[in-house]
């Protein structure tokens, strides 16, 4: 993890979203897909203090260029408009790259990636990783609508299959990404299930990957504040080692973890059995 | 940042028998136990790390969310998450003392006797500085008000942990700034045997969700921290400067900038952390104390020790 300026080279419109192209000078080290950047939003003297988290979605390195960072931003509240609304040329304050990435398998087993919106952005990437160590890709791409799908023409281009799922049909099939996914790992056989998007999403592939006995890999999307480890905002409970739930940190631990390892139901609680609970009344 | 040549300026300071190189900490909570910060900036360099609360026992904290941001802050509802005084002595504490980072502990408990055995627990162990009585947390024996909130409380939980602790340990009591009268706290638990005072804590706020209308955060309510709240911390510091002109002071509540620190050292503290601006920045303290060498430099001053409590000279 680096903290470096970064400055802004390119913004256009993708959909719904903005891709954005940043360059540095800085050295900010090997970048796997999964990696996250936390970019503080605003200006120097910003009135919003808190770290934007998002997907390293490309990183590349040119001679005489330097290195090439680039993310899939959706404007949501007003820091996400901030940056999705700026001009080439201004500087950024980025920390890179962030937590822990997608595990790889170490032998050639069929692989489904699956995407919901810009949970697409880390996927382009990690499917020529897999491709590249011999492993079939199948795609499952999921959003809202067609205007929110990322990664379409992309993923097709490497992926082995694809299938894409709108909630309104727009384009694909009407439904769910979950709603599509046992018959495309069937097919596949595939072993491991590959995840980014939203928390139901995430879970929902989890029950898919364990009903059939594929290993689940999903980046979760946590609240963050800081996104190096020092605030403790952005835990969920996940289950350790030794079987035991803790509130650990999406951000050092995460965001990716095996699905069979997270407490779905519990996001947004702190289960009764997990380490240091509160007694029954709360802390 | 800054491309200023650094003038010779003595930075060293002290907090009561506490010898400090440097007037820069962290503020407890927002720097972990340190380790993640050595990535950014070398964590020796500053004054010391002050490590987030520590308890007896593990501890979950509290629901999700934990965290709203608001304009120049945050609150938080972290609800003390730890892994508890076992596990920080080993690994924890260790590894500070390993990396030769000064460290000051900040210890947490539910009732009186629990920051009593923390304090008890940590005698004679190896590389800590001094502590940090962070009373401002729940008084689970009385209808959980804050310790912070009541001078007998807080008396007595500084007078426990002088009763328990290393004899000559330095010890800090942090004051919370959600009081009537904090002048009268700060005499009382400076009388229950505390050498300095850490102040402030956050204040007490709450955000609303705009679409379920329902309190935001997990804990509903939540410690509000950032540049939002520090005309109120460097208020708290000069009145307490003012009534107790020869207890030093640890000050912090929204320090962002060298020039925040400063305003800090002149209202009477003798050193500053720095909290809730490493979130926008995980290196902002050791940048924060090169850019107070630089604001003092500039005024003319060669040692820090000379503009602590210049504000309320004529
Ligand atoms: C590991 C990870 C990867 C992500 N990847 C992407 C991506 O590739 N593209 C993309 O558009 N978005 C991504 N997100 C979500 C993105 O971080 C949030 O949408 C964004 O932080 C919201 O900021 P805001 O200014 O719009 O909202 P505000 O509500 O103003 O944000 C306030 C605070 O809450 C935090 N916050 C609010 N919502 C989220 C959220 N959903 N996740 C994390 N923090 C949040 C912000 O970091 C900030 O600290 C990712 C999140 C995580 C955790
Ligand atoms: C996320 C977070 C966690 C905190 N945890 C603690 C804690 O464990 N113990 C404590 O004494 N203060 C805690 N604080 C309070 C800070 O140490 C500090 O007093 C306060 O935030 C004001 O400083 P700031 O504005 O620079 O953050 C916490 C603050 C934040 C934002
Ligand atoms: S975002 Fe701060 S600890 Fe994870």
């Amino acid at each position: 993890m680096t903290q470096f300026r970064a400055r802004l080279a390119g913004n256009r419109a993708v959909g719904e979203y903005r891709h954005l192209v940043f360059v540095t000078s800085a050295d900010i080290g090997m970048v796997k897909p999964g990696h996250f950047a936390a970019v503080a939003v605003g200006g120097p003297d910003s009135a919003m203090l808190l770290r934007r988290a998002f997907s390293i979605h490309r990183v590349s390195s040119k001679a005489n260029v330097g290195t090439t960072i680039e993310l899939i931003v959706s404007a949501k509240g007003a820091g996400t408009r901030w940056l999705t609304s700026q001009h080439e040329g201004v500087l950024v304050d980025m920390v890179a790259p962030l937590g822990k990435p997608f595990q790889l398998p170490k032998e050639r087993v069929p692989c489904v990636l699956v995407a919901g919106g810009y949970g697409a952005a880390p996927m382009i990437t990690l499917a020529e990783e897999l491709r590249s160590r011999g492993c079939r890709v199948d795609v499952v791409l999921g959003a809202s609508t067609e205007s929110k799908l990322y990664g379409v023409l992309d993923l097709k281009r490497i992926s082995d299959s694809i299938v894409i799922t709108t909630d309104d049909g727009s384009l694909g099939v009407r439904g769910r990404v979950s709603d599509v996914l046992p018959e495309v790992m069937q097919r596949a056989d595939s072993a491991v299930v590959y995840a980014c998007g939203p928390m139901g999403m995430l879970q929902a592939v989890s029950l898919v990957a364990a009903s059939t006995g594929a290993i689940a890999q999903c980046a979760v999307e946590e609240s963050m504040a800081c996104g190096v480890g020092v605030c403790m905002t952005c835990v969920l409970p996940v289950i350790g080692d030794d079987g035991r739930t803790r509130m650990v940190r999406a951000c050092t631990e995460g965001p990716v973890f095996r699905g069979d390892r997270v407490r779905w139901d519990a996001i947004g609680s702190v289960p009764a059995d997990a380490v240091g609970a509160p007694p029954a009344g709360g802390h | 940042m800054t491309n200023i040549q650094h003038v010779q300026v003595d930075l060293s300071t002290a907090l009561g028998k506490l010898q400090l190189p440097a007037p820069v900490l962290t503020a407890s909570g927002c720097a972990g136990y340190g380790r993640e910060l050595d990535s950014y900036f070398d964590i020796t360099s500053i004054g010391a790390i002050v490590t987030k609360s520590i308890m007896m026992e593990p501890r979950s904290g509290r629901a999700t969310p934990r965290m709203a941001e608001t304009p120049s802050g945050m609150i938080n509802s972290i609800g003390l998450q730890g892994s508890g005084i076992e596990s920080f002595i080993e690994h924890d504490l260790a590894w500070l003392r390993k990396r030769g980072a000064r460290t000051i502990v900040s210890i947490a408990g539910n009732n009186v006797l629990e920051f009593g055995r923390l304090a008890r627990r940590l005698r004679g162990v190896e590389g800590v500085a001094g502590l940090e009585i962070n009373i401002s947390c729940p008084n689970v024996a009385n209808r959980g008000l804050v310790f912070a909130c009541n001078p007998g409380s807080a008396a007595e939980v500084v007078a426990e942990v002088r009763k328990h602790a290393q004899p000559g340990l330095p010890l800090l009591a942090k004051l919370s700034p959600d009081v009537t009268d904090i002048v009268e706290i700060a005499h009382s638990v400076i009388d229950a045997g505390a050498d300095g005072l850490a102040m402030i804590n956050t204040l007490l706020g709450m955000v609303i969700d705009p679409v379920t209308l329902r309190p935001q955060l997990g804990g509903r309510t939540g410690g509000l921290s950032g540049p939002a709240i520090r005309p109120v911390a460097v208020r708290a510091v000069y009145q307490v400067h003012a009534a107790l002109p020869q207890v030093p002071i640890l000050g912090m509540g929204g320090i962002r900038s060298g020039r925040d620190a400063l305003e800090f050292l002149a209202a009477g503290a003798s050193a500053v952390s720095v909290g809730t601006a490493i979130f926008n920045d995980p290196s902002a303290p050791l940048r924060i104390q090169n850019e107070l060498r630089d604001e003092l430099a500039s005024r003319g001053f060669s040692r820090l020790r000379d503009v602590i409590g210049i504000a309320h000279q004529a």
